[in-house]
């Protein structure tokens, strides 16, 4: 209640946290320089910057992960000293993570009290007081659920709920939410976005990072641009506009930039060739229930639709993955797909959604995953054929311009965006007819995504035919051919370029849908 | 000098570098310590002790490589062991002795190698845990070999087949030279062969090697097979050199060695690594500590104990390496 006071008083308030000429370097080279951050009480305050622009690193050092090698941190103007996570929490700072800190296993209340179990006389959890503390405190979001249940039998945005109403319990006076809408559907991030006006409301300050710009516009007060390890700028977010945050972060001119246009997929359409696959009537276990689509040569096709209409599921069975109970995938040769190796050996490629799980091999080399997928094609006397894999590697080091020490180095410690960049040589090596594309620069920064859609632009101009699922409504709408519109695990309408809007295919999307259209478009 | 040493220094790395200087710190003092320690008998007896654990241990730190375990080593050597006496003594043997040997070596590996089909169908194919799927036949294995001998000692002279545990080449124990070539060719396949990159892929993130069209299921029954059938080669190696087959005693407590050789010379139990000449070094380490406090009248008990600080050492240099 304080702090609302506070608020209306006016400028002069003291800021809940402020970090001053903030430091960091590991081991020599220099993470952070000169980096600032102020957050007033009750305000929704958003970071935004490219990969290793120091977003993270600034946020570690707030909440105790990493040391600092210089400047000041204040919380309500007296100096803050934090080496420790659970120092960070007893101070009043809690951190949503991304991937959720919380015991799957456990119950919802267990989750919430953890650690700060209410006692009976004898010493013994309070069960009854437990409860009815966790009921009471998610009522505070809205949320009325069983909370005697395992936590992982709810859903992730449920479980992000809990995960906060945890912070809220300790007393927060600031919540850090990393990427928190990332495995969100659209009506999750509604209760996201109301709990954040409900954190506002009771003087909780939030700190919000994330990808995605149009959130900052709907529920940031300010936000921070940091670039190469240094803040950049503080704005008022409504005294900015897209293309001013997209040029500070990027450092270019915005002029440049508007006439480049938002991606680099566009441009250069061919003349489609023949019909390369086929996919008829789908249906599958997964949620497919009779999607259907074609695929020419020289074409991108994007597969539109909302989390959950199946369009990643489609994808899946066109590569063998999940077995069709209905309908056929027909390739023009005829050739049946059952296995993702059969796939493979047919010259179809699927550069898959999520990097870490199902892309790369951490503890190997670039090299070793560049060539995983064609191991049968460098085999010499069952040994792999060295030479040539040196060869093909660096041929594709330097086309892709792939930032790394050499071959040698293990891909884990490489950024995202060159990560991407690997396992999209991974497929490319093979040089197939067709390559499916799962969201393909999801979580890569600014400049790797250019880079990344234009080697796409290139291939495609050289024969190639994609496959793109994109929930990035500018690569669709500027990057494919056609645009086959999913929903429920059907496809019930196509899009052709040129002509394609991105408020046609939201409509495209939404017709019919009982989901709400949020409109996502990130950077 | 200095510049030198603080090189060395910068360039240690606790998880590669760890075994070897442990291996040196031993030997140097062996060399002050223990009486007699230049004798080549001692090193004979070295020899002939380790090749069974070394064995077993490479091909344990293929299975591991995948992120599984195999805990049946033990009684497919069991297996292996009472199953080959049993057909070079038998008539069949008596009348065609050259293959009767060769069926006595050839016959139990087949059944070793089978064993190593089961487990890794198990395994991969029915998606069993490994920890239970081996322990099918680390319980069940010993129990067979025991039924097929009726439980009894089985003892023999045979001097063709005990050259497997008692031969010389070079002056040296057959099982080492043994043990130096399966080492080498495994080194290869690990490093080299199309087969062993897919091996560290699956062990090293299994969905993404499946989506690269890696052959997931036959990568983990081969590494199954490859260790099923060494561990039954050292079953036979166990009962050449006593000229005798226990079922109840050949390779008791075997993986238990094996799994400790494997993390002693660097493997990580989540997969995605397979050390082989690491393997060799921390069955030798493992074996060599046991002989130093035998040799120096320190009871067996506390040999026992001694190897368990060995493991704990081990870990916590490869904890120290992901720090």
């Amino acid at each position: 209640m304080n702090a609302l006071r506070f608020l209306t008083i006016g400028n002069d308030m003291t800021d809940l946290i402020e970090m001053e000429g903030i430091g960091k370097t590991f081991a020599g080279i220099v993470a952070l320089n000169d980096a600032r951050l102020s957050i007033r009480p009750g305000e929704v305050h958003a970071i935004i910057g490219q990969n290793g622009a120091g977003k993270s690193t600034l946020i570690k050092i707030l909440t105790g992960v990493y040391r600092r090698s210089a400047g000041d941190v204040r919380m309500n103007g007296a100096p803050l000293a934090i080496s420790t996570p659970r120092e960070a929490q007893d101070a009043g700072i809690a951190t949503i993570y991304q991937e959720l800190s919380l015991v799957p296993l456990r119950s919802v209340t267990e989750n919430v009290v953890m650690g700060y179990e209410p006692r009976t006389r004898f010493g013994l959890i309070d069960w009854t007081a437990a409860h009815a503390r966790t009921r009471e405190i998610l009522a505070r979001f809205g949320v009325d659920i069983d909370v005697t249940r395992q936590l992982g039998s709810y859903s992730t945005a449920v479980q992000q709920l809990v995960a906060i109403a945890r912070a809220v319990s300790l007393d927060a006076k600031l919540v850090i939410m990393d990427e928190a809408t990332s495995s969100l559907d659209d009506q999750e991030i509604e209760t996201l976005f109301a709990v954040i006006n409900t954190l506002k409301a009771t003087g909780v300050a939030v700190l919000y990072i994330s990808h995605f710009l149009d959130e900052l516009y709907r529920i940031c007060d300010r936000v921070t641009i940091m670039r190469d390890g240094q803040t950049v700028n503080t704005h008022r977010v409504a005294e900015t506009t897209k293309l001013g945050l997209v040029s500070e972060m990027l450092g270019r001119d915005a002029s440049e930039i508007q006439a480049a246009g938002l991606t680099a997929l566009s441009g250069g359409h061919g003349e489609p060739g023949e019909v390369l696959l086929e996919a008829t009537e789908i249906r599958s276990k997964t949620g497919l229930r009779g999607a259907s689509f074609t695929l020419r040569r020289r074409e991108i096709v994007g597969l539109g639709g909302l989390l959950g209409s199946g369009r990643t599921e489609a994808a899946r069975a066109v590569f063998g993955l999940d077995p069709l109970t209905g309908g056929t995938v027909r390739l023009s040769n005829g050739a049946p797909l059952d296995t993702p190796a059969a796939a493979i050996a047919m010259g179809i490629g699927f550069l898959t959604e999520d990097r870490k799980a199902d892309g790369i091999i951490p503890d190997m080399s670039v090299r070793e995953n560049i060539t995983l997928a064609m191991l049968p094609r460098l085999k010499r006397l069952g040994a792999v054929d060295r030479e040539r894999e040196r060869k093909l590697v660096q041929h594709y080091i330097d086309a892709l311009q792939i930032k790394t020490a050499g071959m040698e180095q293990p891909i884990r410690e490489l950024s995202g965006g060159n990560q991407q960049k690997v396992l999209l040589a991974r497929w490319l090596a093979l040089e197939p007819e067709i390559l499916i594309l799962d969201e393909p620069t999801r979580g890569v920064d600014v400049g790797a995504k250019f880079e990344i859609q234009s080697i796409i632009r290139k291939q495609v101009a050289d024969g190639l035919s994609v496959l793109l699922i994109s929930s990035e409504f500018e690569e669709l709408v500027e990057g494919a051919d056609r645009i086959v519109v999913l929903q429920d695990g059907r496809s019930v309408t196509e899009l052709h370029n040129p002509g394609v809007t991105e408020s046609a295919l939201i409509g495209a999307m939404a017709h019919h849908a009982d989901a709400p259209d949020t409109k996502r478009s990130p950077l | 000098m200095t510049r030198t040493l603080t090189s060395f220094c910068a360039r240690f790395d606790p998880a590669r570098h760890g075994a070897p200087l442990a291996l040196v710190v031993i030997l140097l003092f062996n060399l002050m310590v223990t009486p007699y320690f230049l004798q080549p008998q001692t090193l004979f007896v070295n020899i002939s002790q380790v090749a069974t654990i070394a064995i077993v241990a490479m091909g344990m730190t293929l299975v591991i490589a995948t992120g599984g375990i195999d805990l049946s080593v033990g009684a497919v050597m069991a297996l292996a062991g009472a199953l080959a006496p049993l057909i070079f003594l038998s008539n069949f043997a008596a009348a065609h002795p050259t293959l009767g040997l060769v069926a006595a070596i050839v016959v139990p590996i087949l059944l070793a190698l089978c064993c190593g089909v089961f487990n890794g169908v198990l395994v991969s194919l029915l998606g069993v845990q490994p920890i239970v799927a081996t322990l099918i036949f680390f319980i069940s294995g010993r129990g067979l070999a025991q039924v097929l001998t009726n439980g009894n000692l089985q003892t023999f002279t045979h001097p063709s087949f005990s050259y497997l545990g008692t031969g010389r080449v070079l002056g040296l124990p057959f099982q080492g030279w043994l043990v130096l070539a399966i080492g080498a060719v495994l080194t290869w396949i690990v490093a080299r062969s199309v087969f062993g990159r897919q091996l560290l892929a699956v062990g090293g993130n299994e969905r993404a090697a499946r989506l690269a069209g890696i052959p997931v299921h036959r990568v983990k029954i081969g590494a199954y097979v490859i260790c099923s059938g060494l561990a039954g080669l050292a079953g036979l190696i166990v009962v050449a050199i006593n000229s005798a087959s226990d079922a109840a005693r050949i390779g008791n407590l075997m993986e238990l060695d094996a799994i400790a050789a494997a993390v002693v010379g660097g493997t990580l139990l989540q997969g995605g690594r397979a050390p082989i000449f690491g393997a060799l070094l921390g069955a030798v380490i493992i074996q060599l500590v046991k002989y130093t406090l035998l040799a120096n009248g320190v009871a067996d008990e506390v040999a026992l104990i001694a190897k368990a600080g060995i493991i704990i050492a081990a870990v916590y240099l490869q904890q120290a390496r992901k720090e």
